[in-house]
């Protein structure tokens, strides 16, 4: 059927910006929730007590 | 077919982020602030004179509070990136990803980015007693991702091998224990740490939800325009 072999080739194009977005993400997180680089810390700390993070 | 991913995150993040910000201001900070007088030593809890409970909090700062509009509008744009990557693959699993599921993911994200770590290591108040924060950021990221891989395979493992994966990997990082400080020596009455950690949770939950429908309406908006 068209509607499979579409499913099927859309999997494997899918993957890389799947991965992407998700690394992206993880990246941004980290960058504003974790990394303690003291500006990043000072700008964000609030941000980061009110969202769980661990802080200082 | 990257920007379907990166626009839907981007707007639903920004979206979710500023009303998450919002509140956070209205509902998280002014507790934040109270816990700072006392981590500063301005007030003191139990000390010579008793304490007003509702002491002058300093008002809206511009550049603090709008750095911090800035900051959980990126936070929340990393969290739609990753909702989003989620949605992409659960799609091929036949799960749906729109506005009205959108809500459903919205509720598996907080469960995995707050209540999962927050769980054991609760949202902390300016001012409490904690171990390494090193180390409690592995704990942190190492429970998120344990909890993130339990709810996938609650959604879309099949047979009881992988829910009973699950329920450990839920309870794992809970029954090893997060890093703990030596001493409770921090100088915040209870009352509002208990409440900074209630009120985190709570707007956490209603961003997460908005990020959630908001990521799959624009998630399937976007495909259909592609498509």
């Amino acid at each position: 059927m068209t509607s499979t072999t579409k499913t099927l080739s859309l999997t494997g194009s899918k993957l890389v910006p799947t991965l992407f977005a998700a690394a992206l993400g993880l990246v941004l997180i980290t960058l504003t929730g974790h990394v303690q680089a003291a500006a990043l810390h000072d700008a964000a700390h609030d941000v980061r007590h009110a969202t769980g993070f661990p802080c200082h | 077919m990257i920007s379907r991913f990166v626009t839907s995150a981007l707007f639903a993040g920004a979206a979710a982020g500023l009303i998450a910000g919002l509140l956070q201001l209205v509902f998280v900070q002014p507790v934040l602030l109270h816990a700072e007088l006392y981590e500063s030593g301005e007030l003191v809890h139990f000390g010579v004179e008793a304490v007003s409970a509702h002491p002058a909090l300093p008002g809206f700062d511009p550049i603090r509070d709008g750095l911090s509009l800035i900051f959980t509008m990126l936070t929340y744009t990393g969290y739609a990136l990753i909702l989003v990557a989620a949605m992409s693959l659960g799609e091929e699993r036949g799960a749906a990803a729109n506005g009205r599921w959108g809500i459903l993911w919205g509720v598996a994200g907080f469960v995995a980015f707050h209540l999962a770590p927050g769980f054991t290591l609760a949202p902390e108040v300016p001012g409490v007693a904690a171990a390494d924060v090193g180390a409690r950021q592995v704990w942190w990221f190492a429970t998120v991702a344990a909890a993130a891989l339990a709810l996938w395979l609650l959604a879309f493992g099949q047979g009881w091998l992988a829910w009973a994966g699950a329920v450990l990997l839920l309870l794992a990082p809970h029954l090893i224990g997060a890093p703990e400080p030596a001493q409770f020596s921090g100088p915040v009455p209870t009352e509002l740490g208990a409440l900074f950690a209630a009120r985190a949770f709570g707007v956490g939950l209603a961003a997460w939800v908005l990020l959630g429908s908001f990521a799959g309406y624009f998630w399937q908006r976007e495909g259909a325009r592609a498509a």
